[in-house]
């Protein structure tokens, strides 16, 4: 097996007496789709932002490309190459869609310290957010305030921010929750044609079987945030526990977790 | 050319576009078109104030910040031109040497600040700048050896800023249309264009890289972070530039007024009165700064002789001449804010842009 690109070793975080993620030791590898799987609240949101950083550990490590990221601030792990996108949409409401992108494409070329050239000057960073605005079919909204955007379009933006990042490991909770088929198909393209760039790796939270069947090459199982599970698609899903996970929610419960 | 000067912002709206001309032509020949002292010297207070308020709108209309220490910044300008005026005798390398300390002690102050409170919660860091804001107001008048306690110091200009000093004798006959040629014109033209100087260069800062990180920060700091920008180093750094502007004010007002004193730079008034010139103008404009610094000073310079006037000209209605009366002319000016935020939520820059 190749050498992990992100590893997680005994993470566990406590929120009071409640442990919300415990002891979860995996890794993940380039090139690799992994689907994380569990019923509501069994701490996969969580999972993530022990990951990317917005929740620090309790106890455990967090390590990436060899670097032990445990202990840096979110905005240095996104420099490190962590790329999330969020559950619920998490964007700049007042700013254009375009502006959106570009302030994440100027992150990336490290220019958020410029003082002295105007943002506009810097054509470069502009052109490149509208390539990504057309990657992701929204060229024709660029100049409105994300406010405006319908829901599916919002969550279009998230995916886009995540593509300009650039990132080494993608992370996506739940991209589709709360979509039309027609948009969530959208979406679930743009994340196919992530996966046929072979070098990143993708971790998804997604709950439609089916999704996860034609997508993941991996899945793992969170269920009371203890990794009960991990391995193909196949073999996980026939396997009793992942049936046990599930047992007992409704297919809405399902869609919405 | 003037897009480039104006850093690409420009007014967006025919309307705001010509009133900031207005205000921009009236206070460039101020000394000219309003000739008397009471006029030039609003004119001086009109310019430092945009400067002030434009300086405070990069910290909350852009960056979200809320900060009580605003006037403790232009404070501290403004005492360092004075005590080094009166400690190394009256001359410009004192004025220099005073701006210069002033706006680094400045810096260094929102730095300490910064690095202390910004990195908890925002309420956090309202509190630590109003309790620090209210502790050096009380040094100053503490310690009034150095800073000459509630009254104040007052100092000299260099000899070419004063009214004794007369040029252009024999090339204009020391006059320009009927306008002396003087020290106190030098000095408010010094005035004018150091303000307009800093004004653009914090229209710059705000439409730079930076400005739209703050923009990001404000809509949104969570994500801001999680796009990869180090949230508490951006706004330390916003505090810190708006430190020194402010304090680049505060300099240029010691030596408009040729006096420091504790209510004119450092009290809780003027920080009222900085918010409330940005709500009116407009938050998150800069523009915002001028409309509602000119709007502000003129009602508050002229309303009251405005008021005076009508009551003797309407002579003895029993109800209406007591409502008029000179005296409760800040009644008037109270009930002309409420009714500008209420009719301009979004300032008055924002109301032109949204329908122009
Ligand atoms: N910040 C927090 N403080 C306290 N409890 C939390 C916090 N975040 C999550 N939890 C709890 O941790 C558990 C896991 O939540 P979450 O990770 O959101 O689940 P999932 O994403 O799998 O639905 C839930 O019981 C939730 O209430
Ligand atoms: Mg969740």
């Amino acid at each position: 097996m190749s050498i992990p690109l992100l590893s997680t070793t005994d993470l566990t975080v406590r929120f009071g007496g409640h442990i919300a993620v415990d002891n979860v030791t995996t890794q993940f590898h380039p090139g690799e789709l992994t689907a994380i799987v569990g019923p509501n609240g069994a701490g996969k949101t969580t999972f993530f932002n022990l990951i990317s950083g917005q929740i620090r550990a309790s106890s455990g490590q967090v390590v990436l490309n060899g670097q032990d990221i445990s202990r840096l601030p979110v905005s240095a792990r996104t420099k490190a190459g962590l790329g999330r996108a969020f559950q619920l949409t998490n964007l700049f409401p007042d700013l254009t869609v375009l502006e959106n992108i570009r302030l994440v494409v100027q992150a990336k070329a490290n220019k958020g310290f410029n003082l002295w050239s105007t943002a506009v000057a810097l054509t470069d960073i502009t052109a490149k957010a509208q390539t990504i605005l057309a990657q992701v079919r929204l060229e024709h909204v660029a100049k409105q305030p994300v406010s405006e955007l319908p829901h599916g379009d919002q969550r279009k933006l998230e995916v886009a921010i995540l593509i300009a990042l650039e990132p080494k490991v993608f992370m996506f909770d739940e991209p589709t929750a709360g979509m039309s088929l027609d948009e969530a198909d959208t979406i679930l393209d743009l994340i196919a044609d992530l996966k046929a760039r072979t070098e990143c790796t993708v971790l998804l939270v997604e709950h439609k079987m089916d999704v996860i069947r034609t997508l993941a090459d991996r899945i793992v199982v969170l269920h009371n945030g203890q990794l009960v599970a991990d391995g193909p698609p196949a073999e996980v899903m026939a396997s009793a526990i992942v049936q046990e996970a599930y047992l007992g929610l409704s297919p809405e419960d399902q869609m919405h977790g | 050319m003037i897009q480039k000067i104006l850093s690409y912002d420009t007014p967006r709206s025919i309307a705001l576009s010509m009133l900031l001309l207005c205000i921009f032509a009236g206070l460039a020949l101020a000394p000219f078109l309003f000739p008397g002292v009471r006029t030039v010297d609003t004119a001086a207070r009109i310019c430092i104030f945009i400067v002030l308020v434009a300086s405070y709108d990069l910290l909350l209309g852009y960056g979200g910040i809320v900060s009580f220490a605003h006037t403790m910044f232009f404070g501290v300008g403004a005492y360092s031109v004075a005590l080094t005026s009166l400690h190394l005798g009256r001359g410009f390398d004192a004025l220099i040497l005073g701006a210069a300390i002033g706006a680094v002690l400045a810096t260094c102050l929102a730095a300490a600040i910064g690095l202390f409170s910004l990195r908890v919660r925002a309420i956090f860091f309202a509190m630590i700048t109003l309790a620090v804001a209210s502790a050096l107001a009380v040094l100053v008048s503490q310690f009034s050896d150095l800073t000459g306690g509630e009254d104040g110091l007052t100092f000299k200009l260099p000899r070419e800023l004063g009214p004794a000093f007369k040029f252009g004798q024999t090339l204009f006959d020391g006059t320009v249309f009927g306008v002396k040629l003087n020290g106190k014109l030098l000095t408010y033209y010094l005035v004018f264009g150091t303000s307009l100087v800093l004004f653009l260069i914090t229209l710059r800062l705000v439409n730079a890289p930076f400005g739209r990180v703050l923009q990001a920060i404000r809509e949104n700091e969570f994500r801001a972070e999680a796009i990869g920008y180090r949230v508490v180093h951006y706004k330390i750094a916003a505090t810190c530039l708006s430190a020194a502007i402010a304090s680049c004010a505060g300099a240029l007002y010691a030596i408009w007024l040729r006096y420091v004193g504790p209510s004119t730079t450092l009290s809780l008034e003027l920080m009222i009165d900085i918010l409330l010139i940005l709500v009116i103008g407009g938050m998150g404009t800069i523009y915002g700064a001028v409309i509602g610094a000119t709007l502000f000073l003129l009602t508050e310079n002229y309303l009251q002789a405005a008021m005076g006037r009508l009551t003797s000209g309407i002579g003895d209605i029993p109800v209406v001449s007591a409502l008029l009366s000179p005296d409760r002319w800040l009644l008037w000016m109270g009930i002309l804010f409420i009714v500008s935020v209420y009719c301009f939520p979004k300032g008055i820059v924002g109301h032109f842009r949204k329908d122009p």
